[in-house]
């Protein structure tokens, strides 16, 4: 039993080598720190490693032209590998270093860092992440998705489909192909409610993770069910497998509505490219493609250094939504500045800021979101963009779906 | 020199039988108790209190991991699920019959020991790789029942808000009050596990590790201790369960999946199979090594690499250095930290007048 002895020893080597740590760098001077938890590895890598280069992209292009009001950005980004513990040692880390907002990954980690956000009165985003719930901002006061919630998903793709087809949905025959996982089943209730009121006829195909088979639901939906609109609610490698299936299948990809994880340029290619997809709806939160003026400064950015444009660029899809969850947390500062008359700001000037962001659009990049105390979520706003030749184009404008119904849901849920 | 063994007579059983028989240990033991509980919650700020927290409640699922793994030779790759199972009974008696926490803990071990003990029946018929598969298939189906069956995970997105815990009238919420709470279930945990080791069931389990069937023979129910082993095990995985939602105020099924289950077993292997002190070592480097190599990385990484790659260089290189360390480590030494430990021990235990 001697051993018993120095066992906490390597506990205590533990704690002094984080007290060790902890002498770090205080924010200076002039400047404001937002933390940023971004994955480059790990499952959501795919997105991240062409999103958070879209981060530091733009916080490098807000700098280059002096900042806000005179404060220079600075962003430091951490990789949690989409696990929950390295989550909160990064938030505490930047919380020691002075941020005064916080980029979130993850849905698992914006539910156990919502807890913290609200102690340490630090507003956090989490737009396409978190639960729909969240929108709630009497509920979640410092949690901001900022970006249409699947419970907005799918009321805006039955509203998307009953346009198509006419206004009338009734005995019309709706497929949902989703993940099934806690996301992929979020928007169910939404459906079901919709399906009450609009009479169509709603059937379920649930993919166990990881989602890289799914030929058997495939079959069901274009041999037997046949139905006459497919939503499809997939993450990771799952969209380009169902675009590959659906397209042996030969069912019509014109009549698929992909949600926003199933939605970018690298799902279409890992499909086999874009002749495999021709016709395929995709439903977006952030505009597509490049021709918006902010992609094009950022291009001038890199000509300047005598650089090409990043090639994260081609898939536009996602660097887009990073310069949007970039963007919002500046405004939210700039906004944040004004309210405090140039002082540095604190985490609460923060979250007023964020909730003062109105007609920020970036020249058409950001819905016409507008954020309240009560609406975290902007509005809910989503855009549908179809695939034609080698790109997407847009297929509506910025809408939103049976709002009042959403709103209702949020509301009620706790 | 400093570490006396000899002259240490004994004249009592009570003596004999006593948890630390050495005085150089007890007064060692109350050092570190006294450093722990009062010097380190006083110096350390909140984010070393948030690593250390997160180390406690590793180091408590782990130490119930070696139990299984270490002492009984059953393989577990579900301790992940059984995790959830203790913070979903948690939470669910928390949020709907406001349960306090030292209902709260003991009923979400309780709970994943039944179930640990369910998931244990195989074990009796089959061993080593064949069993790991049939506890890796337990794992998805607790995954799938707690995603479907809303009456269990309640509320939106699969998970439940747990407010924190309240002991006598204080409701904890600095980091302090939660590491100490935390430090309380380690002691616990290792006090625990010392005493059911050296007792009549820890020598069946260890038994049972070095032969079943011998065991069997010198009159050992197997049946009985191999269930017990998967039911102390899972309860000590309920309980960690239920402090990781205590710790994070929620109870969500997505921390529990097949990498935290892999973590576990990383941990007990690389700190050492078979004893209480490896484990927690297991606990200390797969928790630090990850922060530690990336402070590394950003301090010297500037040298190797330009500052704008940085940021994308860090992660990747971290994975591959956290990988490397584990092979390093156990290439070094295959018994674990703890055996390291032990040889440096043994080295400095009659320094300088080594015969």
């Amino acid at each position: 039993m001697r051993h018993v002895t120095r066992r906490p020893l390597m506990i205590a080597a533990g704690a002094m080598a984080g007290t060790w740590f902890a002498g770090d760098v205080k924010a200076q001077q002039k400047e404001i720190l937002i933390g940023s938890q971004c994955d480059r590895t790990g499952p959501t890598q795919l997105v991240g490693t062409v999103f958070c280069p879209a981060v530091q992209d733009y916080v490098n292009l807000i700098n280059s032209k002096g900042g806000v009001d005179g404060y220079q950005i600075r962003i430091n980004e951490l990789d949690n590998n989409y696990q929950v513990p390295p989550a909160i040692e990064e938030y505490e880390r930047h919380k020691q270093e002075g941020m005064v907002s916080t980029l979130i990954w993850g849905t698992p980690q914006a539910e156990a860092l919502n807890p913290r956000l609200e102690k340490d009165k630090i507003p956090g985003t989490s737009p396409g992440f978190g639960s729909a719930a969240a929108a709630n901002g009497i509920k979640y006061p410092y949690l901001f998705p900022l970006a249409a919630t699947y419970w907005s998903q799918g009321a805006a793709a039955i509203k998307f489909v009953k346009d198509k087809f006419g206004g009338d949905l009734k005995g019309k025959k709706i497929a949902y192909l989703y993940y099934d996982n806690p996301a992929g089943l979020e928007p169910l209730p939404i459906l079901k409610e919709l399906q009450g009121i609009e009479g169509f006829d709603l059937r379920v195909f649930a993919v166990p993770p990881p989602g890289v088979e799914m030929s058997a639901q495939i079959l069901d939906i274009s041999q037997r069910y046949r139905p006459d609109f497919v939503l499809a609610h997939l993450f990771g490698r799952a969209p380009s497998v169902m675009l590959k299936a659906m397209k042996q299948s030969g069912y019509p990809l014109s009549k698929v509505l992909g949600f926003v994880w199933a939605s970018s340029e690298a799902d279409i290619l890992a499909a086999g490219g874009w002749p495999v997809a021709q016709g395929y709806y995709t439903m977006q939160f952030v505009g597509v493609g490049d021709d918006y003026p902010v992609i094009k400064e950022i291009k001038a950015m890199y000509q300047k250094e005598g650089k090409p444009p990043p090639k994260e660029m081609a898939t536009s899809v996602y660097y887009n939504r990073g310069i949007q969850d970039a963007a919002v947390h500046i405004e939210a500062v700039r906004n944040a500045l004004k309210l405090t008359g140039g002082k540095p700001p604190t985490g609460e000037d923060v979250k007023k800021g964020f909730e003062m962001i109105k007609d920020f659009t970036l020249g058409g990049l950001l819905p016409p979101m507008q954020v309240t105390a009560a609406d975290h979520e902007g509005g809910g706003w989503v855009q549908i963009f179809q695939v034609k030749g080698d790109k997407m184009v847009k297929a509506t404008e910025w809408f939103q779906g049976y709002r009042e119904l959403v709103l209702r849901k949020v509301n009620s849920t706790s | 020199m400093f570490y006396r063994e000899s002259g240490v007579f004994k004249t009592s059983y009570a003596a004999d039988m006593g948890l630390l028989p050495l005085p150089n240990t007890r007064w060692a033991v109350a050092g570190l108790l006294v450093l722990f509980v009062a010097v380190v919650p006083l110096v350390s700020d909140e984010y070393s209190l948030s690593i250390l927290n997160l180390i406690l409640i590793a180091v408590v699922g782990a130490i119930g991991l070696n139990i299984l793994v270490g002492y009984t030779d059953q393989v577990s790759i579900g301790h992940g699920a059984f995790m959830s199972v203790g913070a979903y009974t948690a939470a669910n008696l928390i949020v709907r019959v406001h349960a306090p926490f030292w209902i709260a803990v003991p009923a979400g071990g309780a709970m994943a020991a039944l179930i640990g003990v369910v998931v244990g029946i195989p074990s009796l018929r089959i061993k080593g790789l064949y069993l790991a598969i049939s506890t890796l298939a337990a794992q998805l189906i607790i995954e799938w029942v707690i995603n479907h069956v809303s009456w269990i995970s309640g509320g939106t997105q699969v998970s439940i808000q747990v407010p924190p815990p309240s002991v006598f009238g204080v409701v904890l919420q600095s980091p302090w009050q939660i590491y100490l709470f935390l430090l309380a279930f380690v002691i616990l945990a290792i006090v625990g596990t010392q005493n059911l080791i050296r007792s009549r069931i820890g020598r069946a389990f260890i038994a049972v590790r070095d032969r079943d069937v011998a065991a069997e023979i010198i009159g050992i129910n197997i049946f009985r201790y191999k269930l017990l082993a998967f039911a102390i095990s899972s309860f000590y995985a309920g309980v960690t369960g239920v402090l990781y939602s205590y710790y994070l105020g929620i109870a969500n099924y997505e921390q529990f999946q097949l990498d935290v289950s892999i973590n576990f077993l990383a941990m007990v292997i690389i700190g050492g199979l078979g004893s209480t002190l490896g484990p927690i070592f297991g606990a200390i480097f797969v928790t630090l090594l990850p922060i530690v190599t990336r402070r590394v990385l950003e301090s010297v990484g500037g040298l190797f690499f330009q500052a704008s790659d940085l940021s994308a260089v860090i992660p990747s290189l971290r994975l591959v250095i956290f990988g490397g360390l584990i092979i390093f480590f156990l290439v070094v030494e295959p018994e674990g930290l703890n055996r390291l430990w032990r040889n440096i021990r043994n080295y400095f235990r009659t320094w300088p007048f080594s015969y």
